[in-house]
């Protein structure tokens, strides 16, 4: 990679499957459960992380010298909050039906274990760049997932996708609904995303033999 | 020895300087957005309303889908007729009747010398004329709301909920369409007494093909959510009895 060294690319494309903080490290499930249940609010649970854990990294980075250490977590905890309220903020002035569906969930990023898993992991002993990369990879690793977890319980639960009909219309019966399938609303509940993650990491699994723990 | 990052007074420091600035960050953004936000939780309400007065974009038996917000106002000026406010007897037209917040006027009516003010809408659709009465009640674990349209001689033509935070998949149940969509045709009326409506479980009825009984079905598991719903229509539509009855005089 020219941009990237190979170091800092790794930080970036580890989390995205060996070192994913779902599937591997087993952070942030509450969240993937929770609002997986349509694709656009998975995608835009992403983005949020995305954003918040990029950002968050690089202020803690920048700070890691001064901040007081025996008040190290309250720092951390009110750089989250801070950028959680204005990714909330912007949410209700951009895109308002979209907040309200996400209501709760999005304030709960506060309390994502990525984020401070990361925070207190990463960003306080390494450099701003290093700690935007290593942000925006986990936070990517997260997103992957819940975009998977998002695209299979819309599509097998609503039969739609972004909602659209891909499937053809359940009321009118047309497309896979003219030969008799039908919608599994179970997939709409959030055991079922736990189920669709515990697949995910099964496949992953099985394809590298060296992520089984003994 | 030790850093100066340790130090109890730095700590102090740093902690006055760090609320002072995300404060200040916090309070300009949300200042910035607040005309932006404002804006839209109008707009939300004004699809509520004509929701209810079953104005949408529904299509087929699909989920809810509201009058887009670039359209709302537009399509709210056409067929709202009138926003009223009662005041004890005295009825006035007021355009921005919609804004009033039923929250705190149920709080300052607690006040005895402080007559409620009530809003009403007075809506047109197909030619009909119909009344949509704001509503506030109690769920189980925060506030619901919604609207109901009612028709000169008092049958619900149409319903909204909404609610804060009820369970998903029970009580937030109530603002799925197959709910709303059964109070349709329901009389508020038995005989000339007023009865609400019943969120009712067991009332052989599921697919509610009795309209007058004054009874709905229930939401399997959502029982205090339904009850606040009966609760919510009993208390706030019995309110403006007096004026709609004497619409029919």
């Amino acid at each position: 990679m020219g941009l990237l060294s190979k170091k800092d690319s790794k930080l970036i494309l580890d989390p995205l499957a060996d070192n994913n903080p779902i599937t591997i490290q087993v952070l942030g499930i509450c969240s993937a459960l929770a609002i997986t249940a349509q694709l656009k609010a998975s995608i835009v649970m992403a983005i949020s992380v995305i954003f918040v854990l990029g950002i968050g990294n690089v202020v803690i980075s920048l700070m890691r010298n001064i901040i007081p250490s025996k008040i190290r977590i309250i720092v951390q905890l009110v750089v989250v909050a801070a950028l959680v309220i204005i990714v909330d903020q912007v949410l209700k002035a951009f895109a308002y039906e979209l907040s309200k569906e996400l209501s709760v969930f999005i304030g709960l990023i506060i309390t994502n274990c990525i984020i401070m898993g990361r925070f207190e992991a990463f960003a306080l002993g390494n450099g701003p760049w290093r700690s935007f990369l290593d942000g925006i990879g986990n936070a990517a690793g997260y997103g992957i997932i819940l975009i998977i977890v998002g695209f299979f319980r819309e599509l097998l639960g609503s039969g739609t996708l972004l909602g659209f009909k891909v499937l053809g219309d359940p009321i009118s019966k047309t497309g896979l609904y003219a030969i008799g399938y039908e919608n599994n609303g179970f997939m709409l509940l959030s055991p079922m995303a736990l189920i669709v993650i515990g697949i995910i990491i099964w496949v992953q699994r099985s394809r590298n033999k060296a992520l089984i723990e003994e | 020895m030790a850093k100066y990052t340790d130090k109890n007074s730095y700590t102090i420091i740093f902690s006055v300087i760090m609320v002072v600035v995300v404060g200040s960050l916090l309070a300009g953004v949300a200042q910035g957005l607040k005309s932006k936000i404002t804006l839209n939780e109008r707009f939300e309400k004004m699809q509520n309303i004509l929701y209810a007065m079953g104005i949408n974009d529904n299509e087929g038996d699909g989920d809810i889908n509201f009058i887009s917000t670039d359209r709302v106002e537009e399509v709210f000026a056409k067929n709202i007729k009138k926003q009223l406010v009662i005041q004890g007897d005295e009825v006035t037209e007021n355009p921005e009747a919609y804004l009033i917040d039923i929250k705190k006027e149920e709080t300052m009516a607690k006040d005895p010398n402080y007559q409620r003010r009530l809003p009403l809408f007075v809506g047109e659709k197909d030619g009909e004329t119909l009344y949509i009465i704001p509503m506030r009640g109690k769920g189980l674990w925060d506030a619901i709301w919604g609207f109901v349209a009612v028709d000169k001689s008092l049958v619900v033509r149409g319903v909204f909920f909404d609610h804060a935070g009820e369970t998903p998949g029970l009580g937030a149940e109530i603002k799925q369409r197959y709910f709303m969509d059964d109070f349709k045709g329901e009389n508020i009326m038995d005989g000339d007494a007023f009865k609400g409506i019943t969120v009712a479980k067991g009332n052989n009825d599921p697919v509610n093909e009795n309209k007058t009984d004054n009874k709905v079905d229930a939401i399997a598991g959502a029982t205090i959510t339904g009850d606040g719903v009966t609760a919510m229509i009993k208390k706030d539509v019995r309110m403006y009895l007096p004026y709609l009855k004497s619409l029919n005089q």
